[in-house]
């Protein structure tokens, strides 16, 4: 377990992280657009950053809309 | 209407309030802010089908709107204004995925025109050996691709249609052979407006198994078409005619039915994705969306879309119709006026081509510019193959190009127009 509050959503494109960051505003779960940190991959782009209690509820909604996720990484 | 007042610079009083009669609101703008006189003419404008004009309230404030206060560049940054762009770039892609009813947004992949859409499926999916079946209708964004495929060892089999545009479903599934991979349509003539069977075509890919392209620039957004109950594996489209957005937009939607692994891009480069590989990305829409975006053009093309989707198109569609109509009844009516396709608006998009016996199509055109402010497009129409199959090849035709923002008074104007120069031939 974490200890950070945070976790983040690493998928393949901006395009998907702002798809991403619609889907999850319309199935109501806070998110921010945040640059990928350099600590987690060296991609450059944004990624999601999520509440970590909202993980499981997060990867159900992207995945029902099928918004590609590369992985989620606690912060 | 005659020319006493050709060479003032202001039309008198009585010559705008014709001109505020013979423009009357169409289905669009209710105002005729949008409309300016010529030489004491009101300018009607009947080239929609070459591009729309006027554009809907809205669109060219989002262009502008967009470059005042966004102008980051989308997916290369994560500042406000790059994620904004993003999220502008977004924005216009779920509406054309609504409008066209395509399953996923981000399979809305972005180019500069419905040529580069269709570019970039034919020479992204046919490889040599491979058969692809299309029809004697198709613009040069279809064929001309074709022929220099065809030099490259792909196999063309262009189906006749009849001379009126209609296109017979059963001698496409009668051109399949083991080797096809592709039916490419329009869903309408760009010359003579007449409604391709993709619905029915779409049956049959599907049956055999076979990718269904359909080049949608003449119907997109003036006429139904729903991707997934077509049957179609891949839409092309363009953004500036009966989209509404600016030159300069368009795309290809890539159905879920499609394996994408099949689609090789046009261009590779920058994405703002994988940027730690030197291999262009295989997901969508990014491999095919190398290079910068037109944003501002995107912000224009959604407020287009979104311009269609809160009139309907089945409203827009059935003000066409009408007026499509009223014009081809009205031309017929005219002695020495060949109208050509099936004169009957219910089977054709508001595209109608005619020609004046013993006139010249370039000399109407002009003339019709000159003397009466109205526009038009005259000649081959970049659609020699239509020219071939109507019957009207290398002469073309006079092509009027209706859309939402004409009226009927303008439809009006216009036969009193052409009535009068083809009187003046006999």
């Amino acid at each position: 377990m974490s200890g950070s509050a945070y976790a983040v959503v690493l998928v393949p494109s901006s395009s998907h992280a702002i798809r991403g960051e619609h889907v999850l505003n319309m199935a109501g779960i806070a998110s921010k657009l945040i640059p990928v940190p350099r600590t987690i991959s060296s991609e450059c782009g944004v990624c999601l950053r999520i509440a970590h209690h909202d993980r499981e509820a997060v990867e159900k909604a992207l995945n029902e809309a099928r918004v590609l996720i590369h992985r989620i990484v606690d912060l | 209407m005659s020319p006493r007042n050709r060479g003032r610079s202001r039309a008198p009083a009585s010559e705008q309030a014709y001109a505020t009669w013979a423009n009357g609101p169409g289905e669009g703008d209710a105002t005729t802010d949008h409309l300016e006189t010529r030489r004491g003419y009101a300018m009607i404008y009947f080239d929609n089908a070459a591009t729309s004009w006027p554009k809907p309230s809205g669109v060219a404030e989002a262009m502008a709107g967009f470059i005042t206060n966004g102008g980051g560049n989308p997916g290369r940054s994560s500042h406000r204004k790059a994620i904004e762009a993003g999220r502008v770039v977004y924005s216009a892609r779920e509406a054309v995925a609504r409008l066209f009813n395509a399953p996923d947004p981000l399979r809305v992949v972005f180019g500069s025109n419905v040529t580069e859409a269709l570019n970039l499926a034919l020479n992204g999916v046919l490889r040599p050996a491979d058969h692809v079946v299309t029809s004697s209708v198709e613009h040069n964004s279809v064929m001309r691709p074709l022929r220099a495929l065809e030099r490259r060892g792909v196999e063309v089999t262009v189906v006749a249609c009849a001379p009126d545009g209609t296109l017979d479903p059963d001698r496409v599934e009668c051109a399949i052979r083991q080797n096809t991979v592709m039916i490419v349509l329009n869903h309408a003539s760009n010359v003579v407006g007449t409604i391709l069977p993709v619905t029915e075509v779409g049956a049959i890919a599907r049956s055999h198994q076979i990718i269904f392209l359909v080049d949608a620039a003449q119907t997109g957004g003036a006429y139904p078409l729903d991707m997934q109950d077509a049957n179609i594996g891949l839409l092309a489209f363009t953004g500036h005619k009966s989209l509404y957005g600016p030159m300069g937009t368009g795309g290809l939607i890539v159905s879920d039915r499609f394996d994408s692994d099949r689609l090789h891009p046009l261009k590779r480069g920058g994405t703002g994705s994988s940027s730690e590989s030197e291999e262009q990305p295989d997901f969508l829409p990014d491999m095919g969306e190398s290079g910068t975006l037109n944003v501002p053009g995107l912000a224009g093309l959604h407020a287009g879309v979104r311009w269609v989707l809160d009139r309907g198109v089945a409203r827009i569609r059935a003000h066409e119709a009408a007026l499509t109509q009223r014009l081809i009844d009205g031309l017929r009516s005219i002695a020495g006026i060949t109208v050509y396709g099936t004169g009957d608006a219910a089977l054709q998009v508001a595209t109608v081509s005619f020609n004046i016996a013993g006139m010249d199509p370039a000399e109407v055109g002009l003339r019709l510019d000159d003397e009466y402010g109205i526009m038009c497009r005259v000649g081959l129409h970049c659609c020699p193959a239509a020219h071939k199959t109507i019957g009207t090849f290398p002469r073309g035709t006079v092509r009027f190009g209706l859309g939402p923002m004409n009226s009927k008074a303008q439809v009006d104007a216009t036969l009193d127009a052409v009535r009068t120069l083809a009187g003046r031939r006999r």
